[in-house]
């Protein structure tokens, strides 16, 4: 028998770390979307510049979108801040040991970046934002005459995109206190996951898109027209909500994987690492983990995405629903379970 | 540089809880919340059972995570014998560092910042102990540069048998327990 008992009763501490709220799967979750996005955005771009989407559809679409969600999960991760009267301090410094300083600083070059990217098409979408600031339509030109430039904004998305996807799972996975987290495969895990559920946001957007009116001319509603709206003649062809799906079952097959070697990682680590494991397979956390990411996050989607593309069934929104679920549960589980896991003592002290 | 860490003999530790009043009053400590506290554990099987009570705290690790995740730097190793603090108006309560440390010896303090104990550093510097080791009854506590051989620290760990906490976290905790 082992018996510990302890005075100490810190709140949000004892009896098991809760210091995270919901506010961190929110922001890890509409991250990973918008680091998902910008890489499909970046492709997007290289492919219009290739001449291959002349109308480059998602070069708008995954820009703003990202925009707005970044405003989101921002905010968000304000709000988690217990002192956040000096969260300016994160830009006075840099600390290379830390993912959490790496994360901010490229979350600070983001910024621009999708506001420069969604600068492509803004002026046709957004016309009242042209007519009143000539220099945007100025910028929008030089960047439309030079496809290097608009080649440098893709991989600069691409790149940033994989930073901003990978780097809140090597932010979870350095911390040794926790072993679900302690795993070199969350980052991978993470991006990948959001890259799926970036594709599955993009696959939505195309099929609820209104069909294609006018611009609105004016400042609220080109605003919101420039959101809603697709360009181009008519909604996206076929071709680009297949190759969408193509690219979500390739994504998803393989988190399938991933979440495999991270199971396997975990039991065959440590006594700690193994008791992560457990919470998982069958502690508390095993509903959430086979019931909702497993299966009705990554499987289900999975098997109608595949039965769509062979034109078993008609398509419809509901795998990418499902996948979007799947990319909200993975980080709830993973920032709720991993504060529960611990560092089991072998020594019985 | 010093090294400075932390002797406590389990032996002598009879749980009062006196070196948890004093951090609380000389730290002026949040209500609800603390610095440092009582562990108890009972092991074996009655009636071969036995009892090890302990008084824990931060660790003050050779190897502190808290450090490393930190993102402005906020949590650093003091020059002043390797402590481990926090810099109050340079965190931001992301929390992080409370993640990090597998002993669970962060809080929240009310007012926003990362909050821990701090070997009283500000007694350190005018050659006192820290306020928990000052008020002991029974001495079980020995507070002292690690690096000096001479120090009654680093001498009772060349000469009793000790433990520190998780070990197998990898921190190198500077608060040892003698058995």
């Amino acid at each position: 028998m082992l018996e510990i008992t302890t005075t100490r009763h810190n709140p949000l501490v004892d009896p098991h770390l809760t210091v995270w709220s919901w506010e961190i799967p929110l922001y890890l979750f509409v991250g990973g979307i918008v680091a998902g996005l910008m890489i499909l955005g970046g492709i997007a771009m290289l492919r219009m510049v290739r001449g291959e989407d002349t109308r480059g559809y998602f070069s708008l679409h995954a820009p703003l979108a990202s925009f707005m969600l970044l405003n989101l999960g921002m905010g968000a991760l304000f709000l988690d801040l217990a002192h956040k009267l000096y969260v300016w301090a994160v830009y006075l410094t840099f600390q290379p040991t830390s993912p959490m300083s790496w994360g901010s600083w490229v979350l600070l070059i983001v910024y621009p970046l999708l506001m420069a990217s969604a600068l492509i098409r803004l002026p046709e979408a957004w016309p009242w934002l042209a007519r009143t600031f000539p220099m945007v339509r100025r910028w929008s030109d030089a960047l439309l005459a030079r496809p290097d430039r608009i080649r440098l904004l893709a991989w600069l998305n691409i790149v940033l995109g994989v930073a901003l996807g990978i780097y809140t799972g090597i932010l979870l996975s350095t911390m040794v206190a926790r072993p679900l987290w302690n795993v070199s495969i969350l980052g991978p895990l993470f991006l990948v996951s959001g890259l799926s559920a970036g594709a599955a946001l993009l696959h939505l957007m195309s099929v609820l898109l209104p069909p294609k009116r006018p611009a609105p001319q004016g400042m609220i509603g080109g605003a919101v027209g420039a959101l809603v709206q697709p360009l181009g003649a008519q909604a996206p062809d076929k071709n680009t909500a297949n190759w969408l799906i193509g690219a979500d079952i390739g994504l998803l097959a393989v988190e399938v994987l991933m979440l495999g070697l991270l199971l396997i990682g975990l039991v065959t680590a440590t006594a700690s690492h193994a008791a992560a494991f457990d919470l998982l397979m069958s502690g508390r956390f095993a509903i959430a983990f086979w019931g909702v990411l497993v299966v009705l996050g990554i499987l289900l989607p999975l098997l109608l995405q595949g039965l769509e593309l062979g034109h078993r069934i008609p398509h419809t929104i509901v795998p990418a629903l499902l996948v979007l679920v799947g990319g909200y549960t993975l980080r709830w589980l993973m920032v709720n379970a991993g504060q529960v896991s611990e560092v089991v003592s072998t020594t019985a002290r | 540089m010093a090294r400075f860490g932390m002797v406590i003999d389990t032996r002598k530790c009879v749980g009062c809880m006196d070196c948890v009043v004093a951090c609380q009053t000389e730290n002026d400590v949040p209500l609800g919340h603390a610095r440092d506290w009582i562990a108890t554990v009972v092991r074996g099987e009655f009636p071969s059972l036995s009892m090890e009570i302990r008084s824990e705290r931060c660790n003050h690790c050779d190897n502190p995570p808290c450090v490393t995740c930190c993102p402005t730097g906020a949590s650093h190793v003091s020059d002043l014998g390797g402590i481990v603090k926090v810099t109050a108006n340079r965190c931001i309560g992301c929390k992080a560092c409370l993640s990090a440390c597998p002993y669970g010896a962060r809080f929240v303090n009310p007012k926003g910042y990362a909050d821990k104990c701090t070997f009283c550093d500000h007694r350190v510097k005018e050659g006192k102990d820290p306020a928990c080791v000052s008020v002991c009854p029974t001495h079980c506590m020995v507070f002292g540069d690690l690096d000096d051989p001479k120090s009654t620290a680093a001498t009772l760990l060349r000469t009793r048998q000790w433990h520190t906490l998780l070990p197998e976290a990898g921190t190198r905790p500077r608060v040892f327990y003698l058995t």
